[in-house]
């Protein structure tokens, strides 16, 4: 009865849907729809390795030629996951090799991954092509030395932030003089030197080289050797900029810069002279993207650069930019789409650049296609939000840092509520959300209510009581990612929102007054959820109502997971605890 | 305690607040322990040396790569001479050497430095410059080479001549 597509028609319709989403919603219609598309899905992400099981996804998409899994909670980034909390890759990559040998594409973050996983990977994936690692650890040069030995097809190798052993720069020579397939190389996380003389034959025999990123041991020298090599890049990552200036020197790295006319993106620049900034004008019409995190510059030398950039659209950049640096930045780089403007001294005592609220309001009257946000400050007006809020009604991400806790209103005195409420109720489209600065319970009032999009919010430093839980976990429609630490409230409102949980990926909390016993309910009411309290004294030797350190808490179709460490409690570590009578109201 | 036939409700209760807490307590956030300097107090600070700055685990949220990434070419340091109003800051990085700094210094709050020696110090005009290191001790300008001196610095103190001798 009814219409039935045959599979192979269905198979072509699906052929067209990309998305991730969509196909999730294919797959919900009935069974031969959720057969097809399994058997059809290129592209796997899975955004907690937890979530669901490595053998189960194996099993359910055999054709699949790119995962994407994240590990650890975004706040291991602060330090604030203890070691050996767990995300290992392991389990994932023994379960694609045994049965999906047609994966060519391997992109993690926040793992661990050790060289046996990177051996393996180089070992079961014949046709393996692409492996990204953002913020992973646990494994030396040895094992990228397997992968460039081994994946003769390899076109992307990029570890990003990673920590790695690094047992010296031999890795690089392990790419075979036959492997020219290089598309994207980013080793600017590693500390050793690596033969430049390797590194030019790599470069010379790679023709479809796009994207290279050198780490700080490359040498100026090296730098324009290379360049002269690959002048088709479109995205660079210089390595160390401080050496000695030498007039010749100079002429040299700027001929070599003008030659590479498809250049696009730039970013490394550790450390570098200012002197040497006008070696890059040359290239500055044509960038989209320029990352001067690193760059400890100051803001004369910032604008000289910046004014030439009027195509620019993501800019990364320290705060020695100053108030005056970003008003320039509005008025020359009009196509500008992000900016994350990062903390030069990070430590509280040292504020004393002159950067403050109005750097980040110039840049939103100025840049209208601004729709992405990242800026560290002492303190924030509320006025400043309104404006930013009326300006850049289309803000998707939009991450304010207060770097001083608690800070209120520095000119009002008054907490950051109606700013931050501004932000929440102007930029419908918003996204993701940081929070900061003095902010009570109304603030998250506002946001539970306006904030229908926002999938990741984070918070520190705020609120009054349960009400702020209440008020985001009742309100905030579209929440999947909540991370909290350091907020004063308990276990009421997460008790009474329980069932929220299980419609996101992952809670975070720490430093907040969520009892043990809480932990242990919630635990018992929601099989579905692993409720994981990490806490480095064992909980079940203190009194129920004492808080727990932190507690993450995610959606799971796995179950338990068997790896915890001591230092992980679970409800499956000793579920023949009872939970005494507790009134909840 | 409530206690009733051997249980202790209390201690089992789900309550808003630390345990142990009966009455209205001023709660304070665990992690976080109060720094109470601010930079509105400038200008009454102390020849002592400031109590030893609190660190809050985890923030700002900057990953360690970008923490680690300390300003090389970007040093300020707080001037305050003893008599002056309000302090100063200099960037460190902005000079080559001594005479630069002292000329630099003397232009700033309209004094002169007088002749050092390494036995004697400074002599001559009555002022001192000093500061403090990254140990927290109060040193002399000059006695250590130049950048083990830019290095180290974290603030610079010029005391006034009678002062100094007992100071130091």
């Amino acid at each position: 009865m009814g219409l039935r597509l045959p599979s192979k028609v269905l198979e072509h319709i699906l052929s067209f849907i990309d998305s991730n989403e969509d196909r999730n919603s294919v797959s919900l219609v009935c069974k031969s729809w959720f057969e097809t598309e399994r058997k059809t899905r290129k592209r796997v992400f899975v955004g907690n390795c937890y979530a669901v099981s490595p053998a189960a996804v194996a099993k359910r998409f055999p054709e699949v030629r790119s995962l994407t899994l994240k590990g650890k909670p975004h706040f291991a980034d602060y330090n604030l996951v203890p070691d050996g909390w767990g995300g290992y890759a392991w389990p994932w990559i023994e379960a694609m090799a045994a049965k999906c040998p047609s994966l060519e594409e391997i992109r993690l973050k926040r793992m661990v991954v050790t060289d046996e996983c990177l051996e393996k990977i180089a070992a079961s994936f014949k046709d393996f092509k692409v492996l990204v690692l953002t913020s992973c650890e646990g494994f030396s040069t040895d094992g990228i030395a397997a992968i460039a030995a081994t994946c003769r097809n390899l076109r992307v190798l990029e570890l990003r932030e990673c920590i790695v052993e690094d047992l010296g720069g031999d890795w690089l020579s392990y790419f075979p003089e036959t492997s020219t397939s290089l598309v994207s190389l980013d080793f600017s996380c590693l500390d050793s030197e690596v033969k430049i003389s390797d590194l030019e034959r790599l470069v010379s025999r790679s023709p479809n080289l796009k994207s290279l990123k050198l780490n700080p041991a490359v040498t100026l020298d090296g730098l324009v050797s290379l360049l002269r090599r690959a002048p088709q890049l479109t995205e660079l990552g210089t390595g160390s900029f401080a050496a000695q200036l030498k007039p010749e020197a100079f002429s040299k790295l700027s001929e070599a810069f003008s030659n590479c006319k498809q250049l696009q993106s730039l970013s490394g620049l550790w450390d570098v002279l200012p002197e040497y900034l006008p070696a890059l004008y040359s290239v500055c019409p044509g960038l989209t993207s320029l990352n001067l995190s690193y760059a400890t510059v100051r803001m004369p030398d910032l604008v000289e650069l910046l004014r030439r950039c009027s195509k620019l659209q993501k800019l990364w950049v320290m705060d020695l930019i100053e108030d005056k640096g970003l008003e320039a930045v509005a008025s020359y780089c009009k196509e500008l789409r992000e900016l994350r403007v990062f903390p030069s001294a990070p430590d509280l005592d040292e504020a004393n650049i002159p950067l403050t609220e109005q750097g980040l309001v110039f840049v939103s009257k100025g840049c209208r296609k601004l729709e992405s946000v990242l800026y560290f400050c002492v303190q924030f007006t509320n006025a400043a939000l309104l404006t930013i809020a009326r300006k850049r009604p289309n803000l998707k991400c939009f991450r304010l840092c207060v770097i001083e806790p608690f800070a209120p209103d520095y000119k009002t005195n008054e907490p950051l509520d109606k700013g931050f409420k501004a932000i929440a109720e102007g930029c419908k489209d918003l996204r993701r959300l940081s929070v900061s600065g003095l902010l009570s319970d109304k603030a998250f009032k506002y946001i539970g209510k306006h904030a229908k999009k926002v999938r990741m919010l984070s918070i520190a430093f705020a609120g009054d009581s349960d009400l702020m839980l209440h008020h985001l976990l009742s309100g905030c429609e579209s929440l999947k990612k909540l991370e909290i630490r350091d907020c004063p409230f308990g276990d009421t409102a997460l008790l009474e929102h329980a069932a929220k949980l299980e419609t996101m990926r992952s809670l975070w909390m720490s430093s907040c007054f969520v009892s043990f016993g809480a932990c242990k309910l919630l635990s018992q009411k929601m099989p579905r959820l692993n409720v994981e309290v990490i806490d480095e004294h064992p909980p079940e030797t203190r009194p129920e109502s004492s808080p727990v350190e932190r507690i993450y808490i995610y959606r799971t179709v796995a179950g338990p997971r068997m790896d915890t460490p001591e230092f992980v409690w679970t409800i499956h570590k000793n579920p023949e605890i009872g939970v005494s009578h507790l009134a909840i109201k | 305690m409530e206690v009733t036939n051997g249980l202790n409700l209390k201690d089992t209760e789900l309550r808003l607040g630390l345990p142990g807490a009966q009455e209205e307590q001023q709660l304070e956030v665990s992690c976080v322990r109060s720094n109470n300097k601010r930079k509105n107090n400038d200008s009454t600070e102390e020849s002592a040396p400031p109590p030893a700055k609190t660190q809050i685990v985890g923030w700002p949220p900057v990953r360690s790569n970008r923490k680690n990434n300390n300003n090389k070419n970007v040093s300020y340091v707080k001037v305050s001479m003893d008599g002056a109003p309000y302090l100063r800051k200099i960037d460190l990085k902005m000079y080559k050497n001594y005479p630069e700094l002292l000329k630099a210094l003397e232009n700033m709050f309209k004094f002169t430095v007088g002749e050092y020696s390494e036995r004697e110090g400074y002599q001559g005009s009555g002022f001192v410059p000093t500061y403090e290191d990254k140990d927290g001790d109060w040193m002399l300008v000059g006695d250590v080479p130049w950048d083990m001196f830019s290095s180290s610095c974290q603030k610079l103190r010029i005391m006034k001549g009678s002062e100094a001798p007992t100071a130091l």
